[in-house]
């Protein structure tokens, strides 16, 4: 792993007590095909990668971890599809019995059909395994109250969605992100609904420290060539937030000077 | 003994444990985790913890999954 390759050094990207070298997290869900996967990944310059935890199937092609391995990354495992505190808790136990890892991306769905979180839900299993030792990163709604009490249980970050997962719809409500990001003390990473660079641009323009995208670059025409658009638009979108951008004004301001004009 | 395999009814050996639940299913030797009649067992245990009639395990591993 090549240290430290998308990031400033004067503005380190820390999460979980690590150092990342990008603040783009790739979600691994939707790929054609392995091959497509590690290509998409190695474009993207991601660190850290997601996967769920599924029945064994004997005739699976290949090994995932394999391609992660390759690819040099870290793993983050999530509870994608539990719908209880209880079965998330579970989940991410049987994670760090499989992967070694206590890092656990957590997920706790409400609703099948709009895939939201239950914040109810979110917020016991986010104590519990605070309490069990682990590095959590709870997927959560835009909510600012939430995403405090979250980072008050102690999460190492706080992952606010832009839109529902898959949608694409982008940040719907980036006053709430904004505000989720005056008011955590710990990393804020956009989840959910980005669906083109430069909704990726936008989270960062907003202050999120990263963005975690999964079908935006999996699922697109062109997974490799979006994973690579991903990863300037995240470095873009930081540079520019940190770069100090103009106020907006509802008339032009001139930016050649008037003085000095010939009268003719 | 008849057990619940992954959600499929399997034939094992009476003194089956873990151990041979996994191997029925993968020969995959990391990245493996398992689920008995709901709770966790951890690798260290998967030889020692024997199976009964009418278990329930679960052999898990990593998907693609966001």
């Amino acid at each position: 792993m090549t240290p430290h390759k998308d990031i400033d050094p004067a503005d380190p990207f820390r999460l979980g007590g690590i150092e990342l070298g990008s603040r783009l997290i790739l979600g691994t869900g939707g790929a054609s095909s392995h091959l497509a996967l590690e290509r998409a990944i190695r474009a993207s310059g991601t660190e850290l990668v997601t996967v769920a935890l599924r029945r064994v199937d004997p005739d699976a092609p290949g090994s995932l971890l394999d391609v992660i391995d390759r690819c040099g990354v870290r793993l983050l495992p999530n509870t994608a599809g539990c719908f209880t505190a209880a079965e998330a808790v579970k989940t991410a136990h049987l994670a760090r019995e499989a992967f070694e890892t206590d890092w656990v991306k957590l997920e706790v769905i409400g609703d099948q059909d709009t895939l939201l979180p239950d914040p109810v839900e979110l917020i016991a299993a986010a104590e519990q395994l605070v309490n069990d030792g682990f590095t959590v990163l709870p997927y959560t709604t835009d909510d600012p109250i939430l995403a405090c009490r979250l980072a008050d249980v102690g999460c190492a970050a706080v992952m606010p969605l832009g839109s529902p997962i898959g949608s694409g719809m982008g940040i719907r409500n980036p006053y709430n992100i904004r505000l989720i990001r005056e008011k955590v003390g710990v990393p804020v990473i956009l989840d959910a609904g980005i669906g083109t660079a430069s909704d990726a641009a936008l989270a960062m323009e907003l202050g999120c420290d990263a963005v975690l995208i999964a079908s935006a670059v999996t699922r697109a025409e062109h997974p490799e060539r979006m994973a690579t658009a991903m990863r300037h638009a995240v470095q873009a979108g930081r540079l520019a937030y940190r770069a100090g951008r103009i106020p907006r004004r509802l008339y032009a301001e001139a930016s050649s000077p008037f003085e000095g004009m010939a009268e003719l | 003994m008849n057990v619940q395999l992954n959600g499929a009814n399997h034939v094992l050996s009476d003194d089956a444990s873990v151990a041979d639940a996994v191997s029925a299913l993968t020969t995959a030797e990391r990245g493996v985790a398992v689920a008995l009649n709901g709770e966790v067992v951890p690798r260290a245990k998967w030889r020692s913890t024997r199976l009964s009639e009418g278990d329930w395990v679960e052999v898990l591993s990593a998907k693609q999954g966001g």
